[in-house]
């Protein structure tokens, strides 16, 4: 795919900061350099075509019209999404979600994490276990019973609380807080306890400050599931008021696209929008971005 | 230690028998209390009642409205079996896998040997390459519809080469493109994990190999393929749940998994099924049935891998 491709040369937008290799040993160079260069384009071609999409005024498929023509752009397919699937409400929406999941997944995550490392009491290998088990527990077996649950038995379809319950803690996040506390030495908390200090005092003023990382860690990896999820938010919202982003632009891609007079740009409008804070978390913070921990904490 | 014991033992008495119930800080209960709350609410309980439904005749009510659930073994599950459209939908899991898994691997293991050494914009390649992975499915399948329909740049670049019908609406090409669509989205993940494992290959196999006079290609067969294998063991389990749980792609890309039910997938089917249709039972019963088969073909792997070992 990518070799058929105009020549976009995304290798000029390079980082500031990043430190050049030596130039020694070129020719053994060379290859690895091309190889990664078709890899970088195929990877971000359809996200630079997104955004070109989304600015044309009319769509134009041909191969001049991936390049940015200033005759043919404009924000009018920004006003036309926003106009079918108000933006402003949907990102709040979204925001809520994903906050709700953050803060629970924060709060009782921490509180979970920090009784699993460092306190003995009954039931903690039995919790430890089972905290490993649901992670190999598939969605998709929970996903009518949750339903039925949620939806049904509760009555909070189309309400926060339906979306955010089945995700309000992140077990990897959790599993991320039991690391990091574990890593503490008991004797630093010893000698609070011996002053007669209670352990919600001791996790929240010495062990917290000394995990501050992990909390930040898990805040990111916990933000990306909620705000790309699709599925159960789409199960349980048919409310266009209460409906995230995500569920909104994909109702608008498989039913009211049809009749849009640019149906194209305006996904591509939507896309932009629902990607951008996603990309721009990701880049300023890759650093704390680790694969193991990205396995189950992302889902598609 | 023996000495301040025998200083204090009331203290210690009614400390003994407190942690012989709650465990020396029964505090930690409290504190886990909301987790274990969350996991009995929101997994055990959905769990046993998806095993419950499936056995059972269950149609939705209005909350608080009973209505008898009779006992009917094996019914939804003969109703499952009977499908053919649920046949459909394992075969086009199968092709799935048949394309996602090879080309994962190829690709993921070519990128990140070439990642693996002094490159110049380094950070860069691998940031682009994590794109795809941390952004929302439904945002870039937006553009994969705008680049594959029948009027897409991919066909017009393509000119008389260009499929008909279109990719997406092709009962032969639908599954595979989504096939391709998940590998491309995934990729940036198994890249970085098999540059774990190629970090982990130790330096002496390959001056071993040079000095046997290996070429390099020869190398990168004998030396790097065996030394990356638990990272494709991965690679092949985590396309097999990925596989399973398809939903947004045969949704969005395809239309609801068409052409024809040629890419339709098992969840899309219990979302068809089970809230379209009404028909909780039998969603549940193909969610038990979906994950029997990951653990078995988890399960077969797992032993073959054993065995070669």
């Amino acid at each position: 795919m990518a070799d058929t491709l105009p020549a976009t040369t995304p290798t000029d937008r390079v980082p500031i900061g990043v430190t050049q290799a030596r130039p020694p040993r070129r020719a053994r160079l060379w290859w690895r350099i091309v190889v990664l260069a078709i890899g970088a384009v195929a990877f971000l071609f359809p996200f630079y075509y997104m955004i070109i999409g989304s600015l044309q005024e009319r769509t134009d498929t041909s191969l001049k019209g991936a390049l940015p023509l200033p005759g043919n752009l404009g924000l009018h397919n920004y006003s036309q999404i926003n106009a079918a699937i108000n933006l402003g409400q949907t990102l709040l929406n979204s925001i809520i979600f994903t906050a709700g999941v953050v803060l629970g997944t924060v709060v009782f995550g921490i509180l979970a994490g920090y009784a699993l490392a460092q306190l003995q009491f009954r039931g903690r290998g039995l919790l430890f276990a089972a905290m490993l088990l649901i992670q190999v527990v598939p969605f998709q077996l929970l996903m009518i019973p949750l339903y039925v649950q949620i939806v049904r038995a509760y009555g909070l379809a189309d309400s926060y609380l339906g979306m955010i319950l089945p995700y309000l803690i992140n077990s990897v996040a959790v599993f991320v807080f039991r690391q990091y506390f574990l890593q503490l030495p008991p004797d630093l908390f010893n000698s609070a306890r011996i002053d007669g200090a209670s352990e919600l005092r001791i996790l929240w003023s010495v062990a917290l400050p000394l995990v501050r990382p992990a909390v930040l860690t898990a805040t990111l990896l916990t933000f990306i599931g909620p705000w790309n999820e699709f599925l159960w938010p789409f199960l349980v919202t048919k409310d266009h008021a209460k409906q995230p982003l995500a569920v909104a632009l994909a109702n608008y891609i498989s039913t009211v696209a049809a009749t849009a007079t640019n149906p194209y740009g305006a996904i591509l409008a939507g896309a932009c929008v629902l990607a951008a804070p996603a990309i721009a978390l990701f880049i300023a913070f890759q650093r704390h971005f680790v694969s193991t921990d990205l396995s189950s904490g992302v889902k598609g | 230690m023996t000495t301040v014991v025998s200083h204090r033992p009331p203290a210690v008495a009614r400390r003994g028998l407190a942690s012989r119930v709650l465990g020396r800080q029964p505090e930690g209960i409290l504190l886990s209390l909301p987790y274990a709350v969350f996991i009995v609410a929101l997994y055990a309980y959905p769990l046993g009642l998806a095993v419950w439904m499936s056995f059972h005749k269950y149609i939705f009510t209005a909350p608080g409205v009973s209505v008898p659930r009779p006992w009917v073994g094996l019914d939804n599950y003969e109703n499952v079996l009977g499908d053919p459209a649920l046949r459909q939908a394992f075969v086009n899991i199968g092709i799935f896998l048949i394309i996602n898994v090879p080309l994962t691997v190829a690709l993921s293991l070519l990128l990140a040997t070439a990642l693996n050494a002094a490159i110049p914009f380094r950070t860069f390649f691998r940031t682009s390459y994590f794109v795809p992975y941390v952004t929302a499915s439904v945002a870039v399948v937006g553009v994969w519809l705008f680049l594959f329909y029948s009027d897409g740049l991919i066909n017009k670049v393509l000119g008389p080469l260009a499929p008909d019908p279109s990719w997406l609406i092709n009962e032969r090409l639908a599954m595979p493109s989504i096939a391709v669509y998940v590998t491309w989205k995934q990729l940036g993940f198994f890249i970085l994990l098999y540059l774990a494992a190629l970090q982990n290959v130790s330096k002496e196999l390959y001056e071993a190999a040079a000095v046997d006079g290996a070429s390099r290609w020869r190398s990168f067969w004998a030396v790097t393929v065996p030394g990356v294998r638990p990272a494709t063991t991965l690679v092949l389990l985590l396309a097999i749940i990925t596989g399973a749980n398809l939903f947004t792609e045969p949704y969005l890309l395809t239309n609801g998994g068409g052409p024809n039910g040629r890419s339709a997938t098992p969840v899309l089917l219990m979302y068809q099924r089970g809230i379209e249709q009404g028909h909780p039972d039998v969603a549940a019963a193909i969610g038990v049935l979906l994950v029997i088969g990951v653990l078995i073909i988890a399960g077969v792997q797992r032993f073959v891998e054993r065995g070669r070992d």
